[in-house]
């Protein structure tokens, strides 16, 4: 049952690095079968993670319970906080873990206006959280929105420009930009490339990679394309119907997947 | 000083005066009275009691006399009135299973203990003008025999409730809360509402709550914005007794009848972790004849239950927060049309506001093209 | 003057228990400055919005002793004040006054008087929106949370845009301040340009919202900042016009549009500062054509 708890330990190279990330036995569902349920893995510093499964295989929820968004049935989410230390999500205060989700933590939406403010500037969105956290000068805060929009590609003479007027790769980049501003260290992606053209996609991914190892990210990025899973996650989760049905390294379950669920998966997206 | 800003009492004194004859109307034609409004008007008394969260027919009618037929201003009249009364006491828990039935009906089972009873409607009428209203006045009355049996049915008549049918196979959730749920519930116009509220907090807002508004959320959430679909199991109308426990005495004594409507939607409900597949209730009762008011009420109180079933809340009709602070006509009245009040210092702010933005903006544009003048 | 209080009716309207009730949730408000407290706001014979919160609070303060003036616009004049004031006549047969000076207690809507206030005077303002964070969370659970957490952020983003957008804050009235550098604060549909009265303030000033319950407080003396930025420092609103009644250059002012051109004449809103400054000498230039009471 616990393939991803064994195979971690076995592999040598995490052997002596704490887990920034625990999930044991959780659960969460709406109705039999809707959600997802016995949940285990860890993730360590840096690592990314992807989870994959078609929709409706439980994996958003599972996202959800794992980002301080959704209480679980059971189960726990233990995460290793700069500011807390070692700490059960559920367990704690809810006032923790809303500071986390705006200090520690980022989350990518897959539709940009869940993650923006559509009804202000560019520049607000990625000020919000310098100002949440107490920053108070203006020209800072829009001096470091510049920075940021810069670093995700865009033209910094949109700073002003709301993201309804931006497409949807930029508003994309914008969120992330948003999410990056305070230098979190665990980012949630929830299909962050779902809906854009192939060649925005493309982009958008090789910006990701370039930020996740530059930064030094932890990620958990959901996803149902097997790409986007190629090209950024070290290591895959496949679930189906609320469940994990096979974990690995991400080579090593795309190349020679074990579950039928997964080979099918993989030979669909071979086919494409 | 400047007249044209003065309010001035008078004008006050004025404009109400001018309302008292406006409503009164034409004085060749006679006065209405309260017993009158409150024989022949009994739907319109019945929203003015339900609303205005009093059972009082007459002072129902007298409001609505007074506020020239506005049900929403009868209603705040009501309302006004009824917060300085003082509380002798709580009843007990009415019986509606003890009711005497003058109407019933049951959407769910074609026949069933106690039978199902037309008694008065206005459903299956053809909706046509009926002009011999208009000339004399007089409109036919029931047959003596129609009568007869009402009168009979009421008297002796109290039978089960439908859904209790259910509850005996265990196909239907308990109605009545255990746990931590069977508390005595909170009084809505005594204390401020937390959210999220409990079940009975939020079927007391409900029951004061605006019948339109109501109405056409429990039609959004059939029509699938909030996936409740129901069937009605019963609606039923007629007399039930008020019990209070007077504390000199201890036990309880009837202090008077009152006329309500009943209404029990059964929902399905598909199981969660902790719940078998089963039906669910949506409840509502409203004082009077008030068929269209307690299923609402039925109707949004299920919607509103999204949360606690572990059903996932997408709509603003399974979104206590959303449509409990917005129930109330009094309130909601009252908020739109205090934009009558001045807001002249506001809008002095707003305006000055304004002059210097689009003086900025414009001394920002010249001087702008004053320097590409100079460039070129 | 108690002989002509209505029949019927407790002293002040409310019933002594409800007096308590809403004394205790002042007591509280007092206690934790800026701080929202709910009460079990009862239903009152004016509409919600028209000022049943400060109503509700006043009725809880007042005594026979006190002497009342109701202003709304800083105008003892309007409808609405006129209303109130009489509501209070009526039920409670107190005083009533138009001077600032001598009342003792000051139910306002929209403005705070020019006229300084004292320790022995309370200030009632009513509130129709007690919570500063609405407009960005309609959510009263998720606001709750923001206020107990101290996050804050958000608000501060819609001054960002004004600043991104005008160079300048353009938020003119219903100013969001912080209480004792604790609690964020909707100040009520004042102009800003009273804010800064707030701060410090030797009287007390109490917040009544009946339509949404809320009962919140400034203890005298406590300081009220208006939120801004570092580079980009509050200020108050000036005119370049002075009042054509009695020509205050440094109170707030209306305008009142005097013929069918829209030719416009600006006087104080504050009708009694107004009046004060005109028994004092003051004289505004007032324009040739214009008919004056007095």
């Amino acid at each position: 049952m616990n393939n991803a708890v064994e195979l971690l330990t076995s592999t040598s190279e995490w052997q002596d690095i704490a887990p920034l990330l625990s999930v044991r036995e959780l659960n969460k569902f709406y109705a039999p079968g809707k959600g997802c349920g016995d949940i285990n893995f860890d993730l360590y510093p840096g690592e990314v993670l992807g989870i994959v499964g078609e929709s409706g295989s439980g994996k958003s929820t599972l996202l959800s319970c794992l980002s301080a968004r959704l209480t679980p049935d059971s189960g726990q989410v233990l995460y290793n906080s700069e500011q807390f230390g070692e700490m059960d999500l559920y367990a704690g205060e809810e006032s923790q873990r809303r500071v986390l989700m705006r200090s520690e933590w980022g989350i990518v939406h897959q539709h940009a206006r869940d993650g923006l403010r559509m009804n202000v500037s560019a520049g607000a969105n990625i000020g919000e959280r310098l100002m949440a956290v107490g920053e108070r000068h203006y020209g800072d805060i829009r001096a470091k929105a510049e920075e940021w929009l810069t670093a995700v590609e865009i033209d910094t003479g949109r700073i002003d420009d709301r993201p309804s007027q931006f497409s949807g790769g930029m508003q994309q980049r914008l969120q992330i930009a948003r999410n990056l501003v305070t230098h979190p260290k665990l980012i949630f992606m929830d299909e962050p490339t779902g809906g854009l053209d192939v060649s925005v996609q493309a982009k958008l991914l090789d910006l990701l990679r370039n930020l996740v190892s530059r930064l030094g990210l932890s990620v958990i990025i959901v996803t149902h394309d097997l790409a986007v899973a190629r090209l950024l996650a070290h290591r895959l989760i496949v679930m189906r119907r609320g469940a994990v049905v096979e974990t690995g390294l991400t080579d090593q379950v795309l190349d020679d997947p074990q579950h039928p669920y997964t080979q099918l998966l993989v030979s669909s997206i071979l086919q494409n | 000083m400047y007249v044209a800003v003065k309010g001035g009492e008078k004008a006050i004194d004025n404009a109400h005066a001018l309302m008292r004859t406006q409503r009164r109307g034409d004085t060749a034609i006679a006065e209405l009275s309260v017993d009158q409004i409150r024989q022949q008007l009994p739907l319109a008394v019945d929203r003015i009691m339900n609303e205005g969260s009093v059972y009082d027919p007459e002072l129902a009618a007298l409001a609505l006399k007074q506020a020239s037929g506005d049900a929403v201003e009868a209603i705040f009249l009501l309302r006004a009135y009824r917060t300085t009364l003082p509380r002798f006491g709580y009843s007990e828990p009415l019986d509606t299973e003890q009711m005497q039935i003058e109407r019933r009906i049951s959407g769910t089972f074609k026949d069933l203990p106690g039978g199902q009873i037309l008694g008065s409607t206005y459903d299956y009428t053809h909706r046509l003008l009926d002009f011999s209203l208009l000339a004399s006045g007089e409109a036919e009355v029931a047959p003596a025999e129609a009568n007869a049996l009402s009168e009979a049915l009421a008297a002796g008549n109290s039978c089960p409730r439908v859904l209790e049918l259910l509850n005996k196979e265990g196909l239907i959730e308990q109605s009545r809360e255990t746990g931590d749920g069977d508390q005595i519930p909170r009084d809505l116009t005594r204390e401020p509402v937390n959210y999220p509220a409990e079940r009975a907090v939020r079927l007391q807002n409900l029951m004061r709550g605006d019948e339109g508004f109501l109405l056409s959320l429990s039609y959004a959430s059939m029509r699938g914005y909030g996936d409740s679909h129901p069937f009605s199991g019963e609606m039923r109308t007629g007399r039930v007794s008020v019990e209070l426990v007077p504390e000199e005495l201890g036990f309880p004594i009837e202090i008077g009848e009152v006329l309500l409507t009943e209404s029990e939607m059964v929902n399905q409900f598909h199981g969660s972790k902790d719940l078998p597949p089963q039906f669910t209730r949506g409840y509502g009762i409203a004082f009077g004849r008030a068929e269209r008011k307690a299923m609402s009420v039925a109707l949004v109180e299920r919607a509103l239950r999204a949360e606690e079933l572990g059903e996932e809340v997408l709509y603003p009709t399974q979104d206590q927060e959303f449509v409990l602070s917005h129930t109330d006509c009094v309130s909601a009245n009252g908020f739109v049309s205090h934009l009558k009040l001045p807001h002249y210092v506001d809008f002095q702010s707003e305006l000055e506001m304004i002059r210097r933005l689009r003086k900025e903006q414009g001394q920002a544009t010249q001087s702008k093209t004053t320097n590409e003048e100079a460039n070129a | 003057m108690s002989a002509a209080t209505a029949i019927g009716y407790n002293f002040a309207y409310l019933d002594e228990q409800s007096k308590r009730m809403i004394r205790r949730a002042i007591l509280k408000g007092v206690a934790i400055p800026g701080y929202q407290v709910p009460f079990g706001g009862r239903e009152m014979p004016l509409p919600h919005g028209w000022g049943t919160g400060g109503m509700q609070v006043t009725a809880s303060v007042i005594g026979e002793a006190d002497k009342l003036k109701v202003i709304d616009q800083g105008a003892d004049d309007t409808t609405n004040a006129v209303s109130i004031r009489r509501f209070f006549a009526h039920t409670a047969g107190v005083e009533t006054t138009e001077l600032t000076a001598e009342a003792t207690l000051i139910q306002t809507r929209h403005r705070i008087p020019e006229r300084p206030l004292q320790a022995d005077q309370i200030l009632i303002y009513q509130v129709p929106i007690p919570e500063p964070l609405r407009f960005i969370e309609p959510r009263e659970s998720e606001t709750r949370k923001m206020h107990a957490l101290s996050e804050y952020g958000a608000m501060q983003v819609k001054l960002y845009e004004d600043v991104a957008r005008f160079g300048h804050i353009a938020t003119s009235y219903d100013y969001p301040v912080m209480v004792n550098n604790r609690y964020m604060m909707d100040p009520s549909p004042i102009p800003k340009f009273d804010n800064p009265k707030m701060s410090m303030m030797p009287a007390l000033q109490l917040f009544g919202a009946g339509f949404e319950k809320r009962i919140y407080a400034v203890p005298p003396f406590t300081q009220v900042e208006s939120l801004d930025f570092d580079d980009h420092p509050f200020e108050v609103q000036s005119w370049e016009d002075a009042c054509s009644i009695c020509g205050s250059d440094h109170s707030f002012l209306d305008e009142v549009i005097i013929d069918d051109n829209g030719s416009k004449m600006f006087v104080c809103s504050d009708t009694d500062y107004c009046r004060e400054r005109v028994t004092e000498g003051f004289v505004g230039e007032a324009p040739a054509q214009l008919e004056t009471e007095q």
